[in-house]
């Protein structure tokens, strides 16, 4: 029935997704449009709101320009990705669903020490917090387990769990690993021959750190930030077929956030800035949950 | 009697909140127990990771039979008021009876069956759960801490049916998430119809009920493990408590560290271990250090015998140690003079500007105090700068407990002076009542600006402590400059400097400050009392011994040499009959004055004066002069002795001597000299404060 213990990296994803599809999930590809978290991508932000089910899980590649390290640091990295499943409402017996997911993958649950420690999550930027726990696996934080009461400041209603996988932190401890470049990315008995992380990305770590620090130029990426957050009402404003372009108006806001992130990186946003700049993409997205949630219940 | 059973069963709730979510429970469960009649004969409650449990003993079948007398309307009374008591007692006309010409209505009530009490308290307990923070989950409404489960529920071995929101009552329970008896995880259920049952039942499925015998049972392993190792546990009650809260079926493990990783100082060791992972530290007794191992707390028995647990968590406490020693080598690279430089970036308050404004102040402070307690002036203002450096190292950005102390570290490993290291470390001392206060003069100087500065900067503001709302902690920063005062033996003029640091802060004259620095004045007061009180004072001698002090100068010693005195005297045969007699005296006295009397003129002593009266003046004559010296040489001792003095003299007065004669010049002669001995003990302390 299920897989074998997976021996890779990208065997480790297979694995979820096989998991989480035979459990009602729709398997989703990533957004394409740069987050710093998988929590953003539309399938959880704005699913997330409204009156309707949802059950999704997919891989999302997440950006923290303020993280890369040029390769250096065997576990920080500017480009990693999350694993996400989004599950609405949160069935009841959703803690034993993710505990079957961490066997699947190949924890034995009576050898490994899981716990589930207090945490509660929140992400101003969107407005957006949860009840829940950082999951321990034997003293690692394996993933992050939130029950969303906002969204966008509004209150989530049926309630959704959130699942985030820190995929390469996990396959770490999975595949016995200390240097997140030497994962086996691949099956090491692959005909491409074996592969490993590092093989895959530690040149972009490296260009991208140096962009990220010292590449982009601040004035071009404030101007682009003021112009998505110029498109943003714009969108909203717009009419097609009795309703505004809230999808289209979301990304807008996306963008302005791993702008902002960028500039930030870059040592562009003083301190007395910065709690302005996120009330500003805040508002933003507010605006957008807003509008979907109105979309929602009239559908 | 009968047995009460309740078990709310849960998704993990957070270790921080189980005990007082167990004392809650207690008490909302005393209360409508109260509230039905019922007095059981014993109440108790549990918390742990996923369960809270109510059990009580004794409790009736029903509530007892009621007999209610109603008083109705009058005889003749309008119809409308006979009709209105009869809609409330239910009744009709000839169901009520004549007495006196009253209508009397008697309702017998029949008491309620227990079982059903017990449903409405539950659900009234359940929707009324005072969680510091609770949610809904799924498509319901219900709030709890986490989703709520299961609900058993029985009585006299009965289950007591309700159903709140779709979670019905029954009596069957959960074991431990993984563990069970057989191959496999997963909770496992379990049947119970009273406590026996219940305690069985979660033994056979691995859960320890009690959060006391958890605490045991880690101790016992911990020390267990230390013991086969010859290694000696670092206790840490707070980290046992939180960690009882987090393992139904507590197992610890201990595993190996680096020993690569003990140059690293002690404190960061054992902080990484604590608040990263919950570890507890162990030493080696026979160098008193840490070492190289630690224990943590799994939740199962593992099948491999907690092999892959340690090697598990050894690995991500060799990553957080790297990071550590990371830290701690990037910040000997930067350095004190960089960390000072960014300090101007970091606000400490809006308005009361960054925190490198506030090391220019602690300077300043710090060089006036440094004199007045026997240190160094250029040490303590060089501490003084340094002392808040650490703030914006790395470690201290990672472990913001560990500020001073890395500091102190870091000061020594650039080779400072060792006394402006031990400044920087000790500086924030004391933090709590049982921590200890610095007493090497240079730590002490900059202790006391760092503290005034707050204290000061926030009363300047208007940012006082308000009932149970103390943000800034200026309680324990006002006890800590009373404490480290106090144990420094030295004469401080807190008011003074506090005035000259206000006016320097808001940059004003003494007028616009004078009035907040009272207030501090008054709260430091406040403080010192409190503290006099915890050490055994009594309230009303505090009162009345600070009732008489100087408010342009404010030396906490001579407070606290005030009480000493008054206290002192009071417990001698001179003090009890003096204080007699002032009561006396001050009865006589209040009784004329409310008719009108005053002292007007110079007292003297009339030609006839009686023997006690000249016993008395002639007493007062040589204490008063006397009184006046000691209370200059701000010896309060020898004021109460020179008081006692006039012990003999007054009492002989009040019983010799007639006060209110008939002829007014002795009346007003008497009256007067009784004023002077009110007023010569009202110089010492408000003798009309001391109580009994």
């Amino acid at each position: 029935m299920s897989r074998p213990k997976p021996k890779s990296f990208q065997s480790l994803i297979l694995t979820l997704h096989e998991y989480w599809s035979s459990k009602g999930c729709i398997i989703l590809q990533p957004h394409d449009v740069e987050v710093g978290a998988g929590t953003l991508h539309p399938a959880t932000v704005l699913r997330a709101l409204g009156p309707k089910p949802w059950n999704a899980a997919y891989v999302q590649p997440s950006r923290r320009p303020g993280d890369g390290r040029y390769g250096e640091n065997p576990n920080r990295l500017q480009h990693y990705y999350q694993y996400q499943v989004i599950l609405k409402p949160n069935p009841a017996d959703m803690q034993d669903l993710y505990l079957g997911s961490l066997e699947a993958i190949g924890l034995d649950l009576r050898t490994h020490d899981i716990r589930f420690v207090e945490d509660d999550w929140e992400n101003p930027t969107v407005g957006a917090w949860g009840l829940g726990w950082e999951v321990w696996c034997d003293g690692m934080e394996v993933s992050q387990y939130t029950y969303f009461q906002q969204v966008g400041g509004l209150d989530v209603s049926p309630v959704a769990g959130e699942l985030t996988y820190g995929l390469e932190r996990l396959a770490m401890y999975v595949f016995n690993v200390d240097n997140v470049y030497d994962l086996p990315f691949n099956d090491p008995d692959s005909p491409l021959g074996a592969t490993t992380y590092g093989d895959v990305f530690l040149e972009n770590e490296r260009q991208q750190s140096q962009a990220n620090f010292h590449g982009y130029d601040v004035a071009v990426l404030k101007g682009q930030f003021e112009d998505m957050e110029r498109q943003v009402p714009l969108m909203l404003a717009r009419d097609y077929q009795g309703k505004s372009l809230v999808l289209p108006a979301y990304d807008m806001v996306l963008k302005a956030s791993h702008l902002f992130n960028l500039m930030n990186a870059r040592g562009a946003i003083a301190v007395a800035e910065r709690a302005s700049y996120i009330g500003r993409i805040r508002d933003l997205c507010k605006m957008c949950a807003s509008e979907w949630v109105k979309q929602q219940e009239a559908a | 009697m009968p047995q009460l059973l309740l078990e709310l069963f849960s998704e993990e709730i957070p270790a921080r909140m189980q005990a007082g979510a167990a004392r809650d429970l207690e008490r909302m469960a005393r209360e409508h127990l109260a509230a039905a009649g019922f007095l059981p004969e014993a109440l108790k409650t549990f918390a742990g990771p996923r369960r809270l449990t109510l059990v009580v003993e004794g409790l009736p079948i029903a509530q007892a039979d009621r007999k209610e007398e109603l008083k109705g309307p009058r005889v003749g009374a309008p119809p409308q008021a006979m009709e209105g008591f009869l809609r409330k007692a239910g009744l009709t006309q000839d169901q009520l009876v004549e007495r006196d010409r009253v209508w009397m209505a008697f309702i017998e009530k029949t008491g309620r069956a227990t079982p059903e009490i017990i449903a409405e308290m539950v659900e009234a307990i359940v929707r009324g759960f005072p969680w510091p923070k609770s949610m809904t989950w799924g498509s319901g409404k219900l709030r709890w801490v986490r989703p709520l489960k299961s609900i058993l529920c029985v009585f006299d071995r009965e289950i007591v049916p309700f159903s709140i929101d779709g979670v019905v009552s029954g009596d069957s329970s959960e074991g431990h998430r993984f563990m069970r008896a057989g191959p496999g995880w997963g909770g496992q259920a379990f049947k119970a119809r009273d406590f026996d049952d219940y305690a069985k039942g979660l033994a056979d499925h691995f859960v320890v009920l009690d959060v006391e015998e958890r605490k045991a049972r880690i101790l016992e392993g911990c020390k267990t493990l230390c013991f086969a190792r010859n290694l000696e546990l670092v206790e840490d009650q707070g980290l046992l408590d939180e960690v009882a809260g987090l393992a139904e079926w507590p197992s610890p493990v201990l595993g190996d560290m680096d020993p690569a990783f003990l140059d690293l100082p002690a404190e960061v060791i054992r902080t990484s271990m604590r608040t990263h992972q919950k570890y507890f530290a162990v030493r080696d007794p026979a160098t008193g250090g840490l070492a190289p191992h630690f224990i943590t707390i799994a939740n199962i028995q593992a099948a491999d015998g907690g092999k892959v647990i340690a090697e598990g968590n050894a690995k991500v406490l060799s990553s957080r140690l790297s990071d550590a020693r990371f830290f701690w080598d990037e910040d000997v690279k930067v350095g004190f003079e960089a960390w000072l430089a960014k300090l101007d970036g970091v606000t400490f308050h809006a308005k009361l500007g960054t925190m490198a404004q506030r090391v220019e102040r602690i300077v300043a402070l710090a060089g006036e105090i440094a004199p007045l307690v026997g240190a160094d002036v250029g040490k303590a203002k060089e501490a003084a700068r340094l002392a808040k450096a650490d703030l914006t190292s790395e470690m201290v950005g990672e472990f913001p407990e560990l500020q001073g102390i890395m500091g102190g570290y870091y000061a020594r490993a650039a080779g400072m002076d060792p006394e402006i290291a031990d400044a920087i470390r000790d500086h924030y001392r004391p933090q709590g009542p049982g921590d200890a206060v610095p007493t090497a003069p240079v730590t002490v100087a900059v202790a006391l600006a760092d503290k005034l500065d707050t204290l000061v900067g926030f009363f300047a503001i208007d940012e006082k402590p308000t009932g149970s709302k103390d943000p800034f902690a200026l309680r324990r920063a006002a006890l800590g400059v009373i404490r480290t005062i106090l144990e420094a033996k030295k004469k401080v003029n807190i008011r003074f400097l506090a005035v000259e640091h206000a006016k320097l802060l808001l940059g004003s004259d003494y007028l616009a400050v004078s009035g907040k620095i009272n207030a501090l004045m008054v709260f430091l007061e406040d403080r010192l009392s409190v503290l006099l009180r915890d050490e055994g004072n009594k309230h009303d001698v505090i009162s009345a011994a600070f009732a008489t002090i100087d408010t342009t100068a404010f030396f906490l010693d001579d407070l606290v040499a005030r009480v000493e005195a008054l206290d002192g005297f009071l417990k001698t045969d001179d003090g009890k009959t003096l204080m007699a007699g002032y009561k006396r005296a001050s009865n006589i006295l209040k009784a004329e004055e409310k008719k009108g009397w005053k002292a007007e003129g110079p007292r003297g002593l009339l030609d006839d004066a009686s023997a006690p009266e000249v016993a008395l003046s002639d007493a007062l004559r040589m204490v008063e002069p006397a009184l006046d010296a000691a209370l200059a040489a701000e010896d309060f001792t020898a004021a109460m002795q020179e008081l006692a003095g006039l012990r003999g003299p007054v009492d002989a007065f009040l019983d010799g001597v007639f006060v209110n004669s008939e002829v007014p010049a002795e009346r007003d002669n008497r009256l007067k000299t009784l004023a002077a001995v009110r007023d010569a003990m009202g110089r010492v302390a408000d003798f009309g404060l001391v109580a009994g």
